[in-house]
């Protein structure tokens, strides 16, 4: 998902009574942040499960605690989010401890309104709250110490969680905590200025690396509570079936089967151990009725896409590209395919569940919290308010873990066995039953005047909405949003342009998938930019430059990735090609090198440039970076998820290939020092991979692949 | 019951003869840093040392095991001392870190084994563990990294 701080929920901020202190018990110091927007101040002393809404707590014992309210799933967060309040309170990072925040409508990410991680706001929504948070418990602690010492507070000074006055005098955010509880929020504390940041901006270790070495990092497939069982679930191998009748004898007589349960969503075996849940799950006879999917294929689906007719919604309208187009001297025209992708985190769904009369625990790695607790709450018969949970790390994520179809067979068979259980899905289980990424067929058409200007681009996308099952409300009057991305914010300066977007279905759930539309649509947009700078006779840099006089940050980036790659001095044999855009208020352009090895396509290397304004973490922005371009590399190549008779095709690694070691290609990256605000990073990367690549491959071949992934075409 | 050499120490179990180590590790042990990937052979997260040589658990037979010397991520070493542990941390390699345990046993194996390696050798040796992150480049310059670490003294 993308979503940009303009347009959302941040603007509002300084409008809502934001921020709230209160005492800690004990004698300590708790921020909490309340969102004035939903009208429950109360929220602040109690959420669900009775725990304090808090951000940020300053113990008695000088501990610092930083409820993290989103998942860590390797892109960061514990350790960038602590060092925004780290800086504003002058204390190092390690003074920090980080506890995952629990479910509640006070963690609500201000960009998308419920408890997400996603769209690459992270670091953007931290920016916001989390400094003023830090820079709110700053000013009370100095004002604390101000009012005891009677002196001014701009003469103290804070280092290492210390407090110094202006007569040598000393006292650490602990003593200082429980006085500080007592004073109002102050109004005017600002963040720091940027020229005084010590941690800000500096490549710092991730916090979570050392319990990566050891296999002591707890994922949710870890959990373990005392007397827990184990399960596995059959589902319905045609997508969107439903059991029809299950005959569990021969599994029951298993060693170690606790119990059979037919769930909502399938049917689970209960064991002591896992492999013999596992084992069993095999022994179940089955009967399943295949609903309106048994007979769906890829076939029909691509078929469904290409001849979708409907009323487009108008995503993008600048002048009138229609009459354009028919003006037009030379016109351009070209369609697009792009397939299912699954998610393929290393680490399969799973969900542990503790169910008893009136409470429910979850511990789950997911990136939707309050959705999570309301689908266990529905599956366990409860209220959300009775169901806790306990976010684990994510052994990755990238949009998966936003959907919680794994959650209410875990609830169901915890409550039917009276044990906490641990429901663990294979890979089969995993790949098989993805919300995958939307195919789309778009179509992109150009028209130049007499004298070579490009005058009109339209671009017409044609997919199925995830925004529309998983929050309806979003696309009740307005295009999906995240359905256009990369096109809507068409970057170049061309006088009539219309993104058309028609929502066509397919019958099967689709999800968001790293970089969500970013992905497919970078690959159209700027394959047909490519293809319009080949018709116009022009250089593709040149020509894309020459349209970028109005967006800066876009034309830098092109220019830094161009001049870094060496473009247009690649070695013989060798062939580049480039792509630009915008995502998540972050700006990238890559350059991709290739050569034809006996009529295969082998990638050389990739280079990088960005601009994502102010960096928190340069290390981890690295990291998301080239971990991106692996992402979209994978998908470029190899990535697709097919179906016949309603099946999913690809079941493991060998059917589902990703990039491994030996196929890498050299990657590299250049960011930008800015002062800008920070953009999104987690995503963007992923996107250009793929039309970079075809670009080259045009540049190499003559030949435009104008369908993913590239082995679809035998080149790969 | 089955008997097994674990990390220096002698484990029984009482998990059928044919359940994979992975499992035997994981459940019946609680040694969970050793991960389930694929269950199939093709990822590398259930990487475990089985007399030395980089084994992926997952399609391991506990029975095929017994009296072999088993290590795990978690007897690695005691104190993340190992060079591979040390040159990990030295580079900030794990991501989402799932992956890491297969990854780090893996390199483990093929440093015991050839101290010195290329970047073919390294290609060769973890082209069957997948980071779905895209740790690979730190990784490779993690290998590298460790390798000087063994030869400088920086082995435990």
């Amino acid at each position: 998902m993308s979503a940009h701080p303009k347009d959302t929920a941040p603007a509002a901020l300084d409008r809502r009574e934001f921020l709230k202190a209160s005492a800690l018990a004990g004698g300590g110091l708790v921020i909490g942040i309340s969102l004035a927007g939903c009208g429950k101040p109360a929220d602040l002393a109690k959420a669900a499960g009775g725990q304090p809404v808090a951000w940020l707590k300053i113990g008695g014992d000088n501990s610092i605690t930083i409820l993290v309210d989103k998942s860590e799933m390797g892109q960061g967060v514990y350790t960038a989010l602590p060092m925004l309040i780290a800086e504003e309170l002058d204390v190092p990072l390690a003074a920090v401890k980080v506890v995952a925040a629990p479910a509640g409508a006070a963690y609500a990410n201000i960009f998308l309104g419920t408890q997400i991680t996603g769209g690459s706001t992270s670091v953007r929504e931290g920016w916001q709250k989390l400094r003023a948070a830090g820079a709110q418990a700053r000013a009370m602690l100095l004002g604390a110490a101000a009012d005891e010492w009677k002196v001014d507070v701009g003469s103290l000074k804070t280092d290492a969680g210390v407090v110094t006055g202006p007569n040598g005098q000393k006292r650490t955010f602990g003593e200082l905590a429980e006085a500080a509880a007592k004073r109002p929020l102050p109004k005017d504390a600002k963040p720091k200025d940027a020229s005084a940041y010590k941690l800000v901006g500096k490549a710092t270790p991730r916090v979570d690396t050392p319990s990566k070495l050891d296999g002591s990092a707890e994922f949710g497939i870890d959990v373990k509570l005392p007397g827990m069982k184990y399960a596995a679930l059959a589902q319905s191998p045609v997508l969107g079936g439903k059991l029809k009748s299950v005959d569990s004898a021969a599994a029951e007589k298993l060693p170690g089967v606790v119990k059979v349960v037919t769930t909502s969503t399938g049917v689970a075996v209960v064991a002591d151990h896992y492999w013999q849940a596992h084992v069993a799950r095999d022994a179940l006879k089955l009967s399943w009725d295949e609903g309106p999917n048994a007979k769906l294929d890829s076939a029909a689906i691509r078929a469904g896409l290409k001849a979708a007719k409907g009323t487009a919604q108008s995503a993008r309208k600048d002048g009138d590209a229609a009459k354009a187009l028919k003006a037009a001297k030379k016109k351009v025209e070209a369609s697009y395919e792009l397939p299912l992708l699954a998610h393929a985190t290393m680490e399969p769904m799973n969900c542990t569940a503790v169910v008893t009369a009136d409470r429910c625990e979850l511990y789950v790695p997911t990136q939707i919290q309050q959705i999570a607790q309301a689908t266990a709450a529905a599956a366990a018969g409860l209220k959300p308010e009775q169901v806790s949970v306990t976010t684990t790390l994510l052994g990755g994520g990238f949009g998966r873990r936003l959907e919680v179809d794994f959650i209410p067979a875990a609830v169901e068979a915890a409550k039917a066995v009276g044990a906490p259980v641990k429901l663990i899905w294979t890979r089969e289980d995993d790949m098989t039953h993805d919300a995958y990424r939307p195919p789309a067929h778009d179509s992109g058409s150009a028209g130049f005047d007499a004298s070579g200007a490009l005058q009109a681009v339209h671009i017409q996308l044609t997919s199925p909405s995830v925004t529309a099952r998983m929050f309806p409300p979003v696309v009740e009057k307005a295009v999906d949003p995240f359905a256009v991305e990369a096109a809507a914010n068409f970057l170049y300066d061309v006088p009539n342009v219309s993104v058309d977007y028609l929502r066509h279905e397919i019958g099967i759930n689709v999800g968001y998938w790293r970089s969500v539309s970013h992905s497919l649509n970078c690959f159209v947009v700027e394959s047909f930019m490519d293809e319009c700078a080949h018709a116009a006779g022009k250089d593709p840099f040149e020509f894309r430059r020459a349209l970028l006089g109005k967006q800066p940050r876009a034309k830098r980036v092109l220019e830094e990735a161009a001049a870094r790659a060496g473009w247009g001095k690649a070695p013989a044999g060798h062939h580049q090609g480039i792509a630009v855009m915008e995502g998540y208020g972050t700006y990238l352009a890559q350059v991709a090198e290739i050569s034809v090895e006996q009529g295969k396509l082998k990638v050389h290397r990739i280079f990088c440039a960005v601009d994502c304004g102010q960096r928190v973490n340069p290390l981890i922005v690295d990291q998301q970076l080239t971990g991106g371009m692996v992402f979209g590399l994978s998908a470029a190549l190899w990535g697709e998820i097919t179906l016949a008779g309603g099946k999913v095709q690809q079941k493991n690694f060998d059917e589902y290939r990703v990039v491994r070691m030996n196929q890498m290609p050299e990657l590299g990256v250049h960011v930008l020092d800015s002062s800008e605000a920070p953009g999104g990073i987690g995503e963007p990367a992923v996107a250009l991979v793929a039309p970079a690549i075809a670009n080259a491959w045009f540049a190499a071949t003559g030949k435009r692949v104008r369908a993913l992934p590239f082995s679809a075409s035998g080149i790969a | 019951m089955i008997t097994l050499k674990v990390n220096g120490k002698t484990l029984e179990t009482d998990a059928a003869p044919d359940t994979p180590l992975l499992w035997v590790l994981r459940d019946h042990l609680g040694l969970t840093g050793t991960k389930f990937g694929c269950g199939k052979s093709l990822c590398g997260a259930c990487t475990v040392h089985v007399d030395g040589s980089a084994t992926r658990s997952c399609v391991t037979e506990v029975s095929n095991v017994v009296g072999k010397d088993i290590r795990t991520i978690e007897g690695l070493s005691s104190d993340r001392s190992h060079p591979v542990q040390k040159a990990w941390l030295e580079l900030d390699v794990p991501q989402c870190g799932y992956c890491q345990s297969g990854q780090i046993m893996a390199a483990s194996a093929l440093l015991a084994q050839n101290p010195s390696p290329s970047d073919a050798d390294i290609d060769s040796a973890m082209a069957g563990n997948i980071c779905r992150c895209g740790t690979y480049p730190r990784i490779r310059a993690a290998i590298h990294r460790a390798a000087e670490l063994m030869k400088t003294g920086g082995a435990s």
